[in-house]
């Protein structure tokens, strides 16, 4: 390694160890400063970062400057040349690559002593036992469902006999000027799913104004794909990413807006339309990232007080900033509903099991259905299902022990988790 | 590393591992065991063990559809509730709110879903649709100026269409309850 590499390298760490040699006002009460605190951080800690994308790219790039050594970054895309005016650390070279392999390349090749692990991967095609290698997890996902998904995969990988399963999640997401950062620490803090009848609902249109009384470039569009491909296209799925389908709603599209006398469609307009792309702003992910992998510092290092528990930022005019606790919803589908262990004689079938929840006062339940992760055990209704399910309430209780297995019922506030012993 | 463990045993008492069901699958679970659904409508569900696609049956009691069988598909898909589920009617007939190919104009379908409404409040929607044709919102625009021009005429052809009879030359699948 040449000689200015190796000074800039100590140089990068001076700044950080001015935080890590001694405590400040706001440090934890747990925080010890000096060796083992560089030695954690340097060389043990083990992040996740989900994404290589707007906010994964400055993530990686920002949490390997810190002093992170052992990163592992997951991305599913390839490299698009729209993506190159943001995603600095892919060049028109890269373009159709996956993304994650050449954010890592790039990062190990401008930052020595620092191992980035890529994954081409959907984050679903890995399990618990992947997941569980890592201290941290940090999120730059432009997804709902995924963002669901991991919220979901961490919050039931918490085991009550292991400290190591608990895994804070530091989620970031951008959305043109507007941004927010939250620190997640599954089933302690609010989790993800809680939060999720805040979030902006995808734009649609009334079906009824894209049929007859287009107005907007958006709405010729919508009626291209939404009603014309099916019409013509019965059987065959229409492809966002392939440019022969663009094409062709293209066409449609500006056919229509003649029609009308309605401008303003285009490729790009298409292709956003469609695919529901929403501006991505270089440096709202820049300012999100920054907090992220703050935050993950934090957390990794116990020097300050993280955020607790989510921080938005509005920049569309001017700078604003608003820091608040998320509460946790009693009726989340992921950590709502109370958990509580169950104790059934072998002897017990199904049945038995209905009779007992039923007689519970404090969970006033009349009509409890039930279900595990093989699928459903028992459902009250419509009668198909009920009637589908109910030569499942002569099974005995020893089959479930151990297992949980969840109740839903119209006056529980979400759910229950039964763990049967 | 902070120590959350410590945390953990301050905010709860033995909470318990929960099991792997996805969000979207127990939304739907609680949904569709909660349905309310009265004698003039009924779910079919072609695999039972799969939640997320069945089909909605509403046959009227009363209004111009009287008598109809209508039979609609719901895919819901594994984002629910923060998107809609995707609703069909399987039949081509005779309606302002609903077009040859299936599609159905339902505000709350659309536009206006929000992951606070659930599939009972899509089931009354859809079934309003039946009582009171709306021709103000038209998505069959023919239908709708027949009923604004006039609504005995609209109602006569509408009972031709169920009957599998066409409507100005335009034919319909036979939709009569048996």
């Amino acid at each position: 390694m040449s000689h200015g590499n190796g000074q800039a390298h100590t140089q990068t760490h001076a700044h950080v160890d001015k935080v890590l040699e001694k405590g400040g006002p706001f440090t934890d009460e747990y925080f010890q400063a000096g060796k083992d605190v560089k030695k954690f951080l340097r060389e043990q800690c083990k992040v996740l970062i989900i994404g290589a994308g707007g906010l994964g790219c400055e993530i990686v790039a920002n949490l390997a400057l810190t002093g992170f050594s052992d990163l592992h970054i997951i991305d599913m895309d390839t490299i698009d040349v729209s993506n190159l005016n943001r995603q600095f650390l892919f060049r028109s070279s890269d373009v159709g690559k996956s993304k994650a392999v050449a954010a890592a390349d790039f990062v190990m090749k401008r930052i020595p002593n620092v191992k980035v692990t890529a994954h081409h991967n959907k984050i679903q095609d890995f399990g618990d036992d992947f997941y569980m290698q890592f201290n941290l997890v940090v999120c730059g996902l432009d997804s709902v469902e995924a963002r669901r998904w991991i919220n979901a995969t961490l919050y039931n990988m918490v085991d009550d006999d292991n400290p190591e399963s608990l895994k804070p999640l530091i989620d970031g997401g951008t959305e043109g000027f507007k941004g927010q950062s939250r620190v997640i620490l599954p089933t302690i803090s609010s989790c993800y799913e809680c939060s999720l009848d805040m979030l902006t609902p995808p734009t649609t249109f009334p079906i009824c104004t894209i049929a007859n009384t287009p107005r907007l470039p958006e709405h010729c569009i919508e009626w291209a794909s939404v009603l014309e491909w099916p019409k013509v296209f019965p059987s065959k799925k229409l492809d966002n990413d392939d440019p022969d389908h663009i094409e062709w709603l293209l066409n449609k599209s500006l056919t229509r807006a003649t029609e009308f006398n309605i401008e303003g469609v285009n490729w790009s307009l298409v292709q956003g339309v469609v695919k529901n792309i929403i501006p991505s702003v270089a440096s709202t992910n820049a300012i999100i990232a920054a907090s992220c992998c703050n935050e993950a510092f934090k957390i990794a290092t116990t020097t300050a007080a993280y955020l607790n528990n989510y921080m938005m930022f509005i920049g569309n005019e001017g700078v604003f900033t608003y820091t608040f606790e998320h509460q946790k919803r009693e009726s989340c589908v992921v950590c709502g509903g109370e958990t509580m262990d169950l104790e059934v004689k072998d002897e017990m079938i199904v049945e038995d099991l209905l009779e007992i929840l039923k007689q519970k006062a404090e969970f006033q339940v009349r009509k409890p259905s039930l279900s595990n992760d093989q699928g459903n055990i028992y459902l009250q209704y419509p009668p198909q299902l009920e009637e589908y399910t109910r030569q499942n309430l002569s099974k005995s209780l020893s089959d479930y022990k151990g297992q949980t297995i969840l109740v839903t019922d119209a006056n529980l506030p979400f759910k229950l988790s039964l763990r049967l012993v | 590393m902070i120590k959350i463990w410590s945390m953990k045993k301050e905010a709860e008492n033995g909470q318990k591992k929960k099991p792997k069901t996805s969000a979207a699958q127990l939304r739907v679970q609680k949904d569709i065991t909660e349905l309310e659904l009265p004698s003039t409508m009924s779910t079919n569900f072609p695999n039972p063990s799969d939640l997320l696609n069945f089909e909605l049956i509403i046959q009227p009691d009363e209004g111009m559809y009287k008598g109809g069988s209508f039979k609609f598909t719901f895919n819901i898909s594994n984002n629910y509730p923060h998107e809609a589920p995707k609703v069909k009617l399987t039949q081509k007939i005779y309606h302002p709110n609903l077009d040859h190919q299936g599609n159905v104009c339902l505000n709350i379908l659309r536009e206006d879903w929000k992951p606070v409404l659930n599939l009972n409040a899509l089931v009354v929607g859809l079934q309003y649709l039946f009582l009171e044709p709306n021709a103000e919102d038209p998505l069959n625009k023919d239908a709708a100026n027949d009923l604004l021009r006039d609504r005995n005429q609209f109602k006569s052809w509408v009972a031709a269409s169920m009957s599998g009879k066409p409507v100005k030359g335009e034919p319909y699948d036979y939709v009569l309850a048996r």
